[in-house]
């Protein structure tokens, strides 16, 4: 465990990963958008545009997901402080940031046809904006200080000031019967999708899952090397 | 104990010195809602549907507007430090602070909230609902503010970040706070139901609030 948390290994690593990953990730989308546009069904009620459900879907599971681990990588950097939870927390920000996003805009394209509208002010759809905004708020106090490293603390207690939101948002449609449905996939006595949708929700979901990794470990060495970067200069002006 | 009030009695004499501070957010309060009614028109009506929400949303920017030198102003003077290695715990520290803060702003907002309610056409039960929503809701949009004010203490320009930051945080505050007062005019429940989920969420937020804080404010570099 220890051995992963010195950067230099984990450079190392994370420079073998992320192709495969990435590759992974790319194979796993194709076969998934294979699967969505020639082999799954169309919905009887819904016609063709329930295909947007199976980016949406993926798309918010890991707009929840980055904020959690965010929220790991927070415990990380106030318990441990170490600096690789920092560098993990900044990486996810602007991935988290924008799987959310995604989640949304899809979200609106679907809404449009399905419900008439391309926004309502339901529960699900309001946390999920104030899942967004707050998203916006850590990248804007990480930009804020000078000194990245003396922005890890501040951010790392706002992001779990800020996981106060994340079961609202995951039961926010179980609590509020509106109009958003309720979960599907993952409930209890099983799922609630066709298996001939299901499959390749799960594969895009997996490949989702691998392109936020690749992007993850990528964002994640481009930050360490910045760092290095950063302090090689200031070493050269002659600063401490 | 007597620490803690000291510290009270300091922020408030300093509110009243330094451009009349309490009665700054009061104003600024007073002249969003009078804006109001020439931005929409002066419909009746429409003016009491929405009159909750100005209210609210008025309440809530007045609260912001301080927010940035809640820390700062003792952060720069060294003051901070100061009271830091004094007796006082940091949490109580920071709750004096805000305890003083929302005297000056929150509390005054909620008792001037009937009388601005008026000019919105309100109608009696919602402006004693109002009273009641901003006394019990206003601290918790304190907390929240003086949990974001903390975090940015050691930026120069951090104003706007804190809105940034803390206003996501008070949609269910303000969700709920409009709730209770429009309730009776919907009469699609009892205003007392949301004014209970209000009162437990300002609890929780108030906690919260005061603990990121006074974490932000130990951590600070």
């Amino acid at each position: 465990m220890y051995r992963f948390a010195n950067p230099t290994f984990f450079l190392a690593l994370a420079g073998r990963l992320i192709l495969p990953c990435a590759l992974l990730a790319a194979a796993l989308l194709g076969w998934g958008l294979y699967m969505i546009f020639v082999l799954a069904p169309d919905d009887y009620q819904q016609g063709a545009s329930v295909k947007i459900m199976y980016i949406h879907v993926p798309a918010a599971w890991l707009g929840l997901a980055c904020y959690g681990l965010m929220t790991s990588s927070a415990l990380g950097s106030i318990v441990f402080r170490h600096p690789l939870a920092d560098v993990s927390g900044k990486a996810l920000a602007p991935i988290g940031a924008s799987f959310t996003f995604l989640c949304l805009v899809t979200g609106a394209l679907w809404g449009k046809p399905m419900w008439g509208t391309w926004w309502v002010w339901d529960a699900r759809l309001t946390s999920v904006l104030v899942l967004f905004l707050i998203y916006c708020g850590i990248i804007a106090l990480w930009e804020a200080f000078d000194d990245p490293l003396r922005a890890a603390r501040p951010v790392a207690i706002l992001t779990l000031f800020g996981s106060v939101n994340l079961p609202i948002v995951k039961f926010s449609v179980d609590w509020w019967n509106t109009l958003h449905q309720p979960a599907s996939v993952f409930r209890m006595g099983g799922s609630t999708i066709d298996p001939a949708m299901l499959k390749p929700l799960l594969v895009m979901a997996a490949g989702a899952t691998l392109l936020m990794l690749a992007l993850y470990l990528d964002g994640m060495r481009t930050e360490i090397l910045r760092r290095r970067v950063r302090s090689l200069q200031m070493k050269q002006v002659g600063q401490p | 104990m007597r620490a803690f009030w000291a510290l009270v009695r300091r922020d408030l004499r300093l509110s009243a010195r330094i451009g009349g501070g309490g009665l700054n957010g009061l104003m600024f309060f007073l002249a969003l809602i009078v804006l109001a009614p020439f931005a929409i028109g002066p419909d009746l009506n429409l003016l009491a549907r929405i009159g909750p929400a100005l209210l609210w949303i008025s309440a809530l920017l007045s609260t912001l507007l301080g927010l940035d030198r809640l820390f700062q102003a003792d952060e720069e003077d060294g003051s901070l430090d100061l009271l830091q290695a004094g007796s006082l715990p940091m949490l109580a520290l920071v709750s004096a602070k805000c305890l003083a803060h929302w005297l000056t702003t929150g509390l005054p907002l909620a008792l001037a909230a009937p009388v601005l309610g008026l000019l919105l056409a309100l109608e009696p039960v919602q402006l004693g609902l109002m009273s009641a929503g901003l006394l019990i809701g206003t601290p918790a949009l304190t907390a929240i503010g003086a949990a974001g004010a903390a975090l940015t203490v050691s930026l120069r320009r951090g104003g706007l970040l804190i809105s940034v930051i803390v206003m996501p945080l008070m949609v269910p505050i303000l969700i709920f706070g409009v709730a209770s007062a429009n309730a009776p005019l919907l009469g699609l429940m009892e205003a007392s139901t949301p004014l209970k989920i209000l009162l437990g969420l300002s609890l929780a937020c108030v906690t919260l609030g005061l603990v990121t804080a006074s974490a932000a404010l130990q951590e600070r570099g």
